[in-house]
């Protein structure tokens, strides 16, 4: 990995819109005149498999296009993957782990196959969601604890292209409650 | 050139799909004939939505098989329409009879086809088995690295085939290029029109005297002869697809060679690849260097026709080559790529120690330390004393 590339890998069930959050990040990047890559890993497409997506960024022009092996920044969307999936599995040893999680950090790190030194970043995501967006789809909000946790992406960059990619088929209403889930993950994100 | 200080490009975040889309909608053929069938369904289905919101004028034709698909492609093409058509994998090879008609009629379609593993057993991934099925049928042939390439070669593939009358195909890795969003330059609209022109067919079904395209020859030299001015066609491909893609490369700044190298000026190893794996490589090599390590990249771009000078020359310095496949011939030797590259070398009388790998097929990821381990057995093979094909069958990476 060069110094200049972040990999981020994320980790969901599908359905819970990891691709969409994979895809956010990385076009996000493009108002901030960067590089970035994100694609999802195909499996079986059945509701509630465990499925892998990555996302890129970089100063320079991204070559690579394998599946991110050791990443920087772990997303995790389910803390129920915590139990089956290895989602520090490759990881940085100055990584960070966000997870979505009504948890400790202490119940998290227990789970987690990952050195101390490892960050752990917690966001209730699902609750924002619920509460927020009245729809359990934490993946927006998610994205704005990702960008207080690590400040890979910055938060205006995040809520444009927000709006600019939900304008085009959802009511102000929803794009309105979406970057208000996004600004009030921002702000709640605690990292340990 | 006027065109090139006018040109506007714009940074988008894109699949390599809606890359692909972006030039159709630029270019605006008569007609689209297609099937969708994965990875390629995105390209139809938002060119189809153009289509439907009236910002094309293209006519659409949703076809019920992808054999009907490229007949339909043909029967346009022969009235004189700027005819496309997209497929992938078993579409691709469901076309094969009609991809020699389109071929024999000299009739100048652009396909795009979503590189894609062939059943059995199922596999919906990228792999380069599917083009591999239509190497032999007089199609020109090029090949992306990236959503970016994917957009710059379906602008250029549009005048080659109008100057060679011989059908281009197109092609993308599938999910890998097809689905990977990517930041890539697009060119304004007034710029690409200008640049794949009016199209003029030569000789149409439609004006003047009705006629019968591809009539019987069965005795006799005409069906020779007709081939022969297909190779004759073919072998004026490289020139001119090289000054199309000289020309977009003025307007982009993006250069265009037929074999794209990297590092190859004094490199002892070298590695020879096509499509999206042709970065990883690159990566890995840009990292090698930097331990002192003389390696090098040689990205095939234009495989049909096969840039056998551009090859030979890339190659000619090293000390130990590797060339990774793709797809399978299940030949004694090697994959398809490393046979072409073999061909191209014994006509130069270079007779460096060769390996022979296949990779990534049904889209298995290809790790970087595939691309390590393919460097670290051409040290060995340096350091021997051997010359010619190393290995006597092709070496698998990434299966354990």
């Amino acid at each position: 990995m060069s110094g200049a590339m972040t990999e981020i890998r994320w980790h969901a069930r599908a359905g819970q819109g990891a691709v969409t959050a994979a895809n956010l990040v990385a076009e996000s990047a493009l108002a901030e005149g960067r590089y970035f890559q994100a694609m999802p890993e195909f499996g079986p497409e059945r509701m509630g498999a465990p499925l892998k997506a990555f996302t890129r960024l970089s100063d320079e022009p991204i070559e690579v296009s394998n599946n991110v092996e050791f990443p920087d920044i772990v997303v995790v969307l389910d803390d129920t993957l915590l139990a089956v999936v290895d989602v520090a599995e490759g990881m940085a040893a100055d990584g960070v782990v966000i997870v979505n999680t009504p948890k400790t950090a202490a119940e998290i790190r227990e789970q987690l196959n990952a050195p101390d030194t490892v960050r752990i970043a917690l966001i209730d995501a699902t609750t924002i969601a619920l509460e927020v967006i009245k729809r359990n789809i934490p993946n927006t909000p998610i994205v704005g604890a990702l960008a207080a946790a690590t400040g890979v992406i910055q938060l205006d960059s995040v809520l444009t292209q927000l709006e600019k990619s939900f304008g085009r088929k959802f009511s102000q209403r929803i794009i309105d409650v979406n970057l208000d889930s996004v600004r009030r993950a921002y702000e709640e994100v605690e990292v340990q | 050139m006027s065109l090139a200080a006018n040109a506007k490009q714009t940074a988008i975040a894109a699949t390599g799909n809606a890359f692909v889309t972006e030039a159709f909608r630029q270019i605006e053929p008569d007609a689209l004939c297609a099937y969708p069938i994965t990875p390629q369904t995105t390209i139809v289905e938002k060119f189809a939505q153009l289509v439907a919101d009236g910002e094309v004028a293209t006519e659409y034709v949703c076809t019920e098989s992808e054999h009907s698909a490229m007949t339909a492609t043909v029967g346009a093409a022969a009235a004189g329409a700027r005819a496309y058509t997209v497929t992938a994998a078993q579409g691709l090879a469901h076309m094969w009879e009609e991809l020699y008609i389109a071929s024999g009629l000299r009739l100048p379609i652009v396909m795009i086809n979503v590189n894609r593993a062939l059943s059995a057993p199922i596999n919906i991934h990228g792999d380069h088995s599917d083009i591999m099925g239509a190497r032999d049928t007089c199609w020109v042939i090029i090949i992306a690295e990236s959503p970016q390439e994917a957009y710059d070669n379906t602008i250029i593939a549009t005048p080659v085939a109008e100057d060679l009358l011989l059908p281009v195909m197109s092609s993308l890795d599938g999910f890998i290029t097809s689905h990977s969003i990517m930041r890539g330059d697009v060119v304004d609209d007034a710029t690409v029109k200008a640049f794949v022109g009016e199209y003029t067919p030569c000789d149409d079904l439609m004006i003047g005297s009705p006629r019968t395209l591809g009539a019987f020859a069965n005795l006799g030299p005409t069906y020779m002869k007709v081939k022969k001015a297909q190779r004759d066609a073919m072998d004026r491909g490289l020139a001119s697809i090289k000054r199309v893609g000289d020309e977009w490369a003025s307007i982009t700044g993006r250069s265009f060679d037929h074999v794209e190298t990297w590092g190859m000026e004094d490199a002892e190893r070298a590695i020879v690849v096509m499509g999206s794996a042709a970065g990883n490589a690159r990566a890995v090599a840009r990292r090698l260097r930097a331990e002192g390590e003389k390696v090098g990249v040689v990205k095939v771009r234009t495989y049909r026709p096969f840039p056998v000078a551009d090859i030979a020359a890339a190659l000619a310095n090293v000390d130990a080559i590797a060339v990774l496949d793709r797809a399978e011939t299940f030949s004694a030797q090697a994959g398809p790529l490393a046979l072409d590259v073999m061909s191209a070398l014994y006509d130069a009388g270079i007779n460096t120690p060769l390996r022979t790998y296949i990779y990534g097929l049904g889209g298995n990821d290809v790790k970087l330390e595939q691309m390590y381990q393919v460097f670290t057995d051409l040290k060995a093979v340096t350091t021997d004393d051997v010359s010619g094909v190393v290995n006597s069958t092709p070496r698998y990476l990434g299966i354990g």
